[in-house]
């Protein structure tokens, strides 16, 4: 399967996923998927039948409440079967919205308090090179999530350690609950900030496969510093009535007939 | 010794022993005493900066990557500031760190109020697997960081850095984490006694044993989880119960033992420690004065309770 077909069918899981419990942060999850469809193609050193492998990289979700896309995308790679998707936020599921990486197979760090995971990732990064191994560390935080203080701290320890095996990924759809991020607290300029401490910028149509498959390349690359990859994205990205929804679809209701109206919309 | 200097020592025989002991420092190396073991092993300590959040959870990164790390500050910067990073990236994600802080409760001292926590414990008691340790001396200390290390569950020690009385200097003590120490029996009342309110409980209990009073003292070291068997053990004896803490009575020493009587064995309690105020500068001496905790207030309070019970 190429990096387009499974972006298709982890938009296309992760709406099945949501609608089987009819609620759910379906936007942020939406605007990750060709990120997770290029990542988990092409670049991630991982084995779905061994899934604690060592010297594997792994991938941080700090935007925890995009889980239902990462488990659409491990489902999508055989980590768990794709039944198990139908088990979202019911009593008792292996996947609940925030990731827990003691519940879900395949996911490496537990998140949701927004601006922890990045610091995880972090200290995985120092891990990775402490024990000498070569594993990449991929995280991905929310463009709103950004305005933890938090993740400039991590960003700063990332630097000055010189994590060059860490590569973070902001997904910038513009939008948070209570507004658009630029009216709320303008993160803006995300490659200046980033390039002001210390770490190498790169922003992309974060849509575009292509380009995200050469930003990883070139982030790859990078032998002297951490890079930060910012993703220009849409929220709810692939289905327009969901596109439409705009800052509202952050957590939207969303029934079976909804996903089965934008399967549709997706071929 | 100091305790800082017991640390460093036994943190560095543990780190040449085991090398997936890792540490890292937020500014404070030079209060903490871990300078050494920076320059013992640069590889595997780190600086996170005046940047707590972000050290807790550089470190349970670096447990998840299958490492054991310490982080090291003082109390409140190593617990309130930081209360939610352990509560989600520590112990909901089941994350091996040890936490050290510094300088608790009155040990502040000079930095008074916003460096004197006396909430660090109830803070962290009521994240659940976390593991709350509090040592008496640097006997203690130097026994306890190796069963630390092997336990692997979040672990917070709340440390005096400086000079303490030695208490456990018969060289035939030993320590476990999860059990508590009995220092000596007695029959009319029991003291249940933390960190460096201990050596003042020994003391009292020897001008009550002047008095004809005999008490039993037990050091709670391991606040969390707490050895029940011993104290509804000593409470069924005695019938009667204080607590002597460098903390707020509320959710600290006193509420986790009266936790335990209230359902096991109802006894009549008191307790001396911080009555729900914040701290303010002072020498330890003064400060022990000023919230009713010297010598003479626990032999105060234990005669109060065995004429009452």
């Amino acid at each position: 399967m190429d990096c387009i077909e499974r972006s298709k069918e982890i938009r296309s899981l992760t709406m099945q996923c949501i609608a089987s419990i009819g609620v759910g942060h379906i936007g942020g999850c939406l605007s990750l998927a060709d990120l997770l469809a290029v990542l988990y193609t092409k670049h991630m050193n991982i084995d779905p039948k061994n899934p604690h492998m060592k010297g594997r990289d792994r991938l941080v979700l700090s935007k925890g409440h995009a889980g239902p896309a990462l488990y659409a995308t491990l489902a999508s790679f055989g980590y768990f079967p794709k039944e198990e998707l139908n088990t979202l936020n019911k009593i008792g599921t292996k996947l609940p919205s925030h990731c827990n990486m003691n519940l879900t197979t395949g996911v490496d760090m537990t998140t949701g308090s927004l601006g922890q995971g990045i610091s995880c990732a972090v200290g995985m990064a120092l891990g990775a090179k402490l024990a000498r191994e070569k594993a990449r560390i991929y995280c991905v935080i929310g463009d709103g999530e950004s305005q933890e203080g938090q993740v400039w701290e991590a960003v700063m320890f990332a630097a000055q350690n010189k994590l060059n095996n860490f590569t973070l990924f902001v997904d910038n759809n513009g939008m948070q609950i209570d507004d658009y991020t630029k009216n709320i607290i303008n993160m803006e300029d995300y490659e200046k900030k980033f390039k002001s401490f210390g770490f190498n910028a790169i922003r992309i149509d974060g849509h575009d496969i292509d380009a995200i498959d050469a930003a990883v390349e070139k982030a790859k690359k990078c032998k002297t510093r951490p890079t930060a990859i910012i993703l220009d994205t849409v929220k709810g990205k692939g289905v327009k009535f969901i596109e439409e929804v705009g800052v509202g679809n952050h957590s939207m209701p969303f029934t079976v007939a909804d996903y089965e109206r934008a399967l549709a919309e997706l071929k | 010794m100091e305790m800082r200097k017991v640390f460093a020592a036994e943190m560095e025989r543990l780190m040449n022993k085991n090398k997936k002991i890792v540490l890292i420092d937020a500014d404070l190396a030079k209060a903490d005493g871990t300078v050494p073991l920076h320059n013992a092993f640069p590889s595997r300590t780190f600086e996170a900066g005046i940047a707590e959040a972000n050290m807790v959870g550089v470190a349970a990164g670096l447990s998840a990557y299958g490492f054991i790390p310490f982080v090291t500050t003082f109390t409140p910067f190593a617990t309130r500031r930081v209360c939610d990073q352990i509560a989600v990236s520590v112990a909901y994600a089941q994350q091996n760190v040890k936490i050290v802080g510094t300088d608790p409760g009155i040990a502040a001292e000079l930095n008074g109020g916003s460096h004197m926590s006396f909430e660090d414990i109830a803070v962290l008691r009521s994240i659940p697997d976390m593991v709350i340790f509090e040592p008496v001396d640097a006997e203690q200390l130097r026994q306890a960081l190796p069963q630390i290390v092997k336990c692997e569950k979040p672990c917070y020690i709340r440390m005096f850095r400086k000079e303490t009385p030695d208490v456990f200097t018969d060289g035939k003590y030993k320590f476990n984490l999860f059990k508590a120490d009995k220092i000596c029996d007695g029959k009319d009342l029991t003291i249940f006694v933390s960190g460096l309110c201990t050596a003042d409980a020994i003391q009292a209990k020897d001008m009550l044993k002047a008095e004809g009073i005999s008490v039993e003292v037990i050091n709670i070291h391991t606040i969390k989880p707490i050895d029940e068997e011993a104290i509804v053990k000593s409470a069924k004896k005695t019938k009667a119960v204080l607590t002597v803490e460098n903390h707020n009575v509320i959710g600290g020493l006193y509420s986790a033992v009266t936790e335990v009587l209230a359902k096991n064995c109802p006894v009549k309690c008191d307790c001396i420690g911080i009555y729900d105020q914040f701290g303010e500068v002072g020498k330890i001496p003064q400060l022990k004065a000023r919230y009713n905790m010297t010598v003479n207030d626990i032999v105060a309070k234990a005669k109060d309770l065995v004429k009452n019970k």
